[in-house]
């Protein structure tokens, strides 16, 4: 199977869908003379032109809001922020009217829209570039939030969202846009609320996504030295959350990490580890290990930043203090 | 007046305890010098008197949760007096236990760095996690499951996780070995036996009474020069007294044994040479008035020396009514702390297991410890004639920095004399 960047399978999934519907077209900040602040979309706009490739002002509450408009209307908008600090400016038309709306119609508009925003910290981006709010937006009903770790998920999940008729959110880990990965030629697609177990192991279960995923590879990798099988799951769906997959990894495992770069406090493994302790009781052999990044804004220096996101070390030190193994 | 309940120290080597029992509930009245509750240290279960009268107004520490030792436990006061504020939590500030009265403002500039120091407040990190656990048994959900599928009585399995959680490991290895629910709890809480180590080369978790015996034994294998004195001594005499006088004491029901004449010989060398009955401190001796004399005990679960408490003005009948009654209560886990860290100086007796003579190792603080083997009738040379004596080898283990050579054998020679002229030791 080729290997492709997970950069690439997202423009490919981009292709596809201009190529494949003339309803689809692409909106956001330098996403067409300049290529996308990550370069996802470069060359797109001679491909497709300046009607279906928009760029747009410094103004993401009015162009989500046109967005939103256009998809009720019966276009297929695909949004992409230039970072999801940005995406704090669209909250009114995404939350508001974007999430609400269908419901409030009593079904009558439907809101087809992709809204793909680059997230996370390590590239030294400073406390304004770095922060990641994909757990905020998988606390709101209405949503789909999804979260690729690897080019096949990327492509497979970004062909789902195509096909949804409900605003998704694409949280992109800006560290993993140059990771490599086997994608299929054929059309298969990822679907959105199912997690994948991507390791298989009976003593401990890894949960993760997006870069929390490689470092979960590393912990499981370091355990496997001390004869420790570690199972790793990427959630891939932050909204659904695929609470069975986890569920029945416990099952065997009996024992639970919870990896997430981000905040920590009120972070997406706060809801998993809440879900685990409500369903899952009874499985476990000690508390939920949750790891997550310290609770302070990104900090702009490379060490420093490298300190404030968790490593496979942090989760081992967990995991030995909560199950003694 | 609020007093504050510690957790007191029942010995040298105690760092922690658990109250096995309160004798008291919350609002019960309470006499100094009473019962308030039964302590469990690594070695046994002690009885602590109150050492304030008053209403026993708050139990901060339930049965059976370990904690260190001078961390406060509960609260003894009138009923109309206020408890401090952290009353609950163990200790979670020193302060407050009385209300301040205002201060004059503005002490002066050079006072002020003074008062801003606050007395340190123990660590947090070296209490327990958990203020009240209480007694529950710490097990994961998943190992409380297990345990009841395959009916094992969690009481009786060892947790190896964290904090001493029960685990799946735990429960999965006690079902294999066949723990089965214990038929009841025992009432007394004697120290558990040992767990035996089999021979196909498993681990065994050691039990809290053995690591104790662990430490005791390196300390003072470490930091005791010890040195050995050996000396025969013909008990012929003595096992004749013994004899008549077990047949006097018989309608009693009152039976001295040979130990008993060892201690009371002991005893009577102590009172001569009291070097042997003082503690080695630094640049000090510090003497004892009072003798009381550890008596080695193997109990089940391990060693304990406990102490006949006051031998010095005790006959020897009653040195073997004491003795007597000394082992019952090791056995039945009703040591007193006296009882318990109170010797000083001990004898040890391994005859019979028919051993002729071994060292023995000195309890820390203490300077000595006799060590006899078995009576045995052996030739001996009297009077150039070859007569048949029964001969007891007795060593004497001394510290170093305590006495030397030429003295230990003195003393011991004093023991050895005391033996052999029994009469002296009836009076």
């Amino acid at each position: 199977m080729p290997e492709i960047t997970l950069r690439e399978a997202l423009q490919r999934g981009l292709r596809e869908a201009l190529d494949g519907n003339p309803n689809v077209y692409l909106m956001g900040e330098d996403i067409g003379a300049y290529g996308g602040a990550y370069a996802i979309t470069a060359g797109f706009i001679d491909e497709y032109g300046p009607e279906r490739i928009r760029d747009v002002p410094i103004s993401e509450n009015t162009f989500v809001g046109a967005a939103i408009g256009s998809a009720i209307g019966g276009l297929r908008p695909i949004v992409e922020f230039m970072s999801i600090s940005f995406s704090l400016l669209a909250f009114d038309q995404m939350i508001n009217i974007g999430a609400a709306i269908r419901y409030m119609s009593g079904g009558q508009f439907k809101v087809p829209i992709v809204i793909r925003a680059p997230t996370g910290s390590g590239i030294q981006l400073a406390a304004t570039h770095s922060h990641a709010f994909e757990n905020w937006l998988a606390s709101v009903p209405g949503f789909r939030v999804v979260a690729p770790t690897t080019p096949y998920d990327a492509l497979g999940l970004l062909r789902s969202a195509l096909a949804e008729d409900n605003p998704v959110i694409m949280a992109e880990h800006v560290s993993l846009y140059g990771r490599r990965g086997e994608v299929p030629d054929d059309r298969y697609t990822v679907p959105i609320g199912k997690a994948d177990v991507k390791l298989a192991g009976s003593d401990i279960t890894l949960v993760a996504f997006a870069h929390g995923v490689v470092t979960a590879f590393e912990v499981a990798d370091k355990l496997k030295e001390r004869g420790i099988a570690a199972e790793v799951i990427d959630l891939r769906s932050l909204r659904p959350l695929d609470m069975d997959t986890i569920l029945k990894s416990i099952a065997k495992t009996n024992r639970v990490a919870l990896i997430d770069d981000n905040w920590r406090t009120g972070g997406m493994m706060a809801e998993v580890s809440a879900q685990i302790s409500e369903q899952g009781f009874d499985l476990l052999d000690g508390p939920v290990a949750r790891v997550g990044g310290d609770d302070v804004p990104a900090p702009y220096s490379r060490p420093l930043e490298q300190l404030v996101i968790p490593d496979s070390d942090r989760v081992i030190q967990a995991i030995q203090k909560t199950y003694g193994i | 007046m609020i007093t504050e309940v510690t957790m007191p120290s029942m010995g040298a080597d105690m760092t922690e305890g658990a109250v096995a029992r309160w004798l008291k509930k919350e609002g019960d009245a309470v006499k100094r010098g009473e019962i308030l509750a039964e302590i469990e240290t690594d070695k046994a279960v002690v009885e602590m008197e109150a050492y304030g009268s008053g209403v026993l107004r708050k139990i901060v520490v339930t049965e059976g949760k370990k904690v260190r030792v001078g961390e406060l436990i509960a609260y003894i006061g009138d009923p109309s007096d206020a408890l401090p504020a952290a009353a609950g939590k163990p200790r979670a500030e020193p302060a407050a236990t009385k209300p301040e009265a205002p201060r004059p403002a503005a002490p002066s500039a050079a006072r002020a760095p003074e008062t801003a120091r606050q007395p340190e407040a123990p660590a947090a990190a070296e209490r327990p996690a958990s203020a009240d656990d209480g007694d529950r048994i710490k097990a994961s959900p998943v190992a409380k499951k297990l345990a009841e599928q395959h009916g094992v009585d969690l009481a009786t399995v060892t947790g190896t996780g964290p904090g001493g959680r029960i685990t799946r490991d735990d429960v999965e290895a006690a079902a294999k070995s066949g723990s089965r629910p214990a038929s009841a709890p025992a009432a007394a809480p004697a120290p558990a036996p040992a767990p035996a180590l089999a021979a196909s080369g498993e681990t065994v978790q050691l039990t809290s009474m053995r690591q104790a015996i662990a430490r005791v034994t390196v300390r003072s294998k470490t930091q005791i020069p010890h040195f050995y004195v050996t000396a025969a001594v013909d008990m012929t005499e003595a096992m004749k007294v013994r004899k008549q006088l077990n047949d006097a004491l018989e309608p009693e029901k009152i039976r001295v044994s040979v130990n008993d004449f060892v201690i009371r010989a002991a005893v009577v060398a102590l009172k001569k040479y009291p070097k042997f009955n003082s503690f080695f401190e630094g640049d000090k001796l510090v003497g004892h008035a009072q003798i009381n004399i550890g008596i080695a005990i193997a109990l089940e679960a391990g060693l304990i020396v406990p102490a006949v408490l006051g031998c010095q003005s005790k006959s020897l009948k009653e040195i073997a009514v004491s003795a007597r009654a000394l082992g019952e209560k090791a056995r039945s886990g009703k040591l007193t702390q006296e009882e318990l860290t109170g010797a000083t100086f001990s004898t040890s007796n391994l005859g019979m297991f028919d051993v002729d003579q071994f060292v023995a190792i000195i309890v820390p603080p203490q300077s000595g410890i006799l060590a006899v083997g078995r009576v045995t009738k052996t030739p001996v040379v009297k009077n150039d004639q070859i007569v048949i004596a029964e001969i007891l080898k007795a060593t004497v283990s001394v510290d170093h920095r305590v006495a030397d050579g030429a003295e230990a054998a003195v003393f011991l020679g004093e023991v050895k004399k005391a033996l052999e002229n029994p009469i002296s030791l009836l009076v």
